[in-house]
């Protein structure tokens, strides 16, 4: 009798090409970027990271609603988006705006979509995303209706969808990659493992070693990163997307990440399940400072160049801001007009209602 | 003219529409090879090939979200959920997503799915498999629920369905399938949804059914007329939305109403039309409106399912009991 868990489990090692002292570590990994790619990953990196702070900011003041910090994880958001193409379309999880934003949702419309008002979820033509999903893992059985679909129309691209390490214990996480697997669907699956699940640690969410082990009951590639290494995120992801659309089959790829603030800002206390050792442990791993010491060591990157940046990102932010708040107010009417092609008439009674309600 | 049952006349309808537009697609379990374990998928696979008709994974909220994913794909879904029982597999899907995309989406995006699946009592299944849940589906905003009682309905009911840019759930009452045959026509027709029928005029009492009860309902007008009294028997035939115009018209020449549903008390749909008649004919009734219904347990296990259904004599004695009060 041949047993196989440890021996499967012992496959999956951490995918890594940038360490955290900023030295590359697997050289032939190294992905092809241009100088000027180089710069534009760290440009959206540090922006991202700007935004984050605002938004928290904002959020304190009241003046933005339903915000999921994102710092810690920018590498595994921006680096796999950073491999995607404008065709591609993108299925995230409440914590991937800013995939969105490079996807091309401007940021007034992101924080509307904060805000609860439904101009936040309107993609602009050309954008091939959906908003963000809240029911953890609804995303991942559509992500692969959407690639099998990709396939069936013949199309170069590719549905990808994330979610984290409690996704990953979703009944739907394993129909998804169950399905796309089955009719090798056009799809990439992230895991963001950030290990927590609001307070829940990964520990417990599974025996499982690793969460890209997961693939392999569903017949399809699956592969951990250090997801604070942007170079190793996207070079996962582009070899994913590629064999994808190569028609070799889709892929789960599991993070390895931290998000550094609250789960949401509404309410979360991080100190209630996080010591402050392991949130220093993996602050120093940041994916922003490692590679920042790489562009730096290539001379691409200076502190002037990060002020640039981080200058651009507050102002862009202000007037995204300015413009969310000169955005009508939604009305109870609208939002009737949009829950069908055509209003039934027993709606069209209770619009009648609201029109009188609103008119006073 | 051909005479078919209503499971041909389905079939029927899902043929017309794969025919009509390419991008409609039909799958579920055992809907390909197989033809469904009903056989409302009969020959389709063969006739328009596994990239159109195929058989999917045995996971019904798998098939759900695929249907969306395939939907924001530009396709026209048609998937079946093998017993309507199963669908607690795939709530979210259906109301907690496809029921909200366009809203969510602030009216960008649409999801032109055609949930089929078999439903209702009689036929002796185990359990999961005969409830009523109609009413489940009915009070989501953003589904239509569409329940045909016959074969020329039910054609085109599901055509019109499937042609339908929001989602619909399209349930199929299993005695209905093969008890009988009708005249339904070869080319293709639609029936507006959220459009009742009159199945059959009278002026004492209007008798509000849909699915297998409207047959019920029949029956009992039959007995009734017997007794000198004239039956009014609408159709809902969808049942989100409703039409109360039909209804109120009926009643408000009749003064008198009987709503029936399979469903348990508590569930279904019937509450909704008595509520909406005492609010918009109230001085037009003689007497309350009442209803027959199936009583507020679980689905029973099938040895009680003949006296749990409601049947014609409960019809009659309710009828009595608003002509006498």
């Amino acid at each position: 009798m041949k047993r196989s868990l440890e021996n499967i489990e012992n496959q999956f090692e951490m995918f890594q090409i940038l360490n955290e002292k900023g030295e590359i570590v697997n050289e032939d990994a190294m992905p092809d970027l241009s100088d000027d790619d180089l710069k534009e990953i760290m440009r959206r990196m540090v922006y991202t990271r700007i935004l984050d702070q605002r938004s928290i900011a904002l959020n304190r003041q009241g003046r933005l609603g339903f915000y999921a910090p994102t710092a810690g994880q920018e590498a595994s958001q921006l680096g796999s988006h950073y491999a995607l193409e404008k065709e591609d379309f993108i299925l995230p999880g409440y914590r991937d705006v800013p995939q969105l934003i490079w996807h091309g949702l401007p940021l007034y419309q992101a924080f509307l979509f904060s805000r609860g008002h439904f101009h936040g979820n309107q993609m602009p033509e050309g954008v091939n995303a959906v908003s963000p999903q809240i029911i953890i893992g609804a995303q991942i059985t559509q992500a692969a209706g959407v690639g099998i679909g990709m396939k069936k129309r013949g199309k170069d691209a590719i549905a990808i969808t994330y979610t984290g390490d409690g996704g990953a214990s979703q009944g739907d996480f394993y129909e998804g990659i169950n399905f796309a697997g089955a009719f090798n669907a056009q799809a990439v699956f992230v895991v963001q493992n950030n290990r927590y699940a609001i307070s829940v640690p990964v520990e417990k969410q599974s025996a499982a070693k690793t969460i890209a082990q997961k693939a392999v009951a569903a017949g399809i590639e699956g592969i951990q990163v250090d997801g604070m290494d942007v170079l190793a995120v996207y070079a996962a992801t582009k070899d994913a997307r590629e064999r994808a659309i190569n028609g070799e089959g889709p892929t789960l790829i599991e993070t390895m990440t931290y998000r550094y603030g609250p789960h949401t800002m509404a309410g979360d206390d991080p100190t209630r399940y996080r010591t402050e050792e392991t949130d220093n442990e993996w602050e120093a791993k940041d994916p922003i400072v490692r590679f920042r010491t790489f562009l730096e060591n290539k001379g691409l990157w200076s502190e002037e160049e990060e002020n640039e940046v981080i200058e651009q990102a507050k102002e862009e932010v202000k007037a995204a801001i300015k413009k969310a708040d000169e955005q009508p107010k939604q009305k109870v009417t609208e939002l009737m007009d949009i829950m069908y092609e055509e209003l039934p008439a027993s709606l069209q009674e209770q619009r009648e209602e609201y029109e009188a309600k609103e008119s006073k | 003219m051909a005479q078919m049952t209503m499971i041909q006349a389905i079939t029927d309808a899902m043929r017309t529409e794969l025919k009509n537009d390419e991008n409609v697609l039909v799958f579920g379990e055992d809907v390909g090879q197989n033809g469904g374990v009903f056989r409302a998928t009969e020959g389709l696979q063969k006739e328009f090939g596994e990239e159109r008709v195929f058989d999917t994974p045995l996971a019904e909220s798998g098939i759900g979200g695929m249907s969306i994913g395939l939907a924001l794909q530009g396709f026209r879904p048609v998937p079946e959920i093998q017993f309507f029982g199963f669908v607690f597999e795939t709530m979210d899907a259906i109301s907690g997503q496809m029921a909200r995309y366009r809203y969510r989406s602030g009216g960008t995006r649409t999801m032109p799915i055609t949930v089929r699946s078999p439903f209702g009592g009689g036929v002796h299944t185990p359990e999961l498999h005969a409830d009523s849940l109609e009413g489940l589906m009915a009070q989501q905003p953003g589904l239509k629920v569409v329940i045909p009682s016959n074969p020329y309905d039910a054609k085109g009911l599901l055509i019109q369905s499937i042609r339908d840019n929001d989602p619909v759930i399209f349930l199929e009452h299993m005695k209905l399938y093969r008890s009988f045959r009708e005249e339904v026509p070869e080319e293709e027709y639609t029936i507006d949804l959220g459009k009742a029928e009159v199945k059959r005029e009278g002026k004492d009492v209007t008798l509000i059914a849909y699915g297998a009860m409207v047959h019920t309902a029949l029956k009992a007008a039959d007995e009734l007329e017997e007794n000198g009294i004239s039956a009014e028997i609408i159709d809902l035939r969808t049942v989100a939305p409703i039409d109360y115009e039909t209804i109120m018209e009926s009643v408000k020449k009749t003064n008198r109403a009987v709503v029936l549903q399979e469903a348990q008390k508590v569930a279904g749909v019937a509450a909704n039309v008595v509520s909406e008649i005492q609010e918009k004919a109230i001085l037009h009734l003689e007497a309350p409106v009442l209803r027959v219904t199936a009583p507020d347990t679980v689905y029973p296990f099938s040895q009680a399912e003949t006296v749990w259904l409601p049947n014609h004599n409960d019809v009659v004695e309710k009828v009595n009991q608003v002509m006498n009060f």
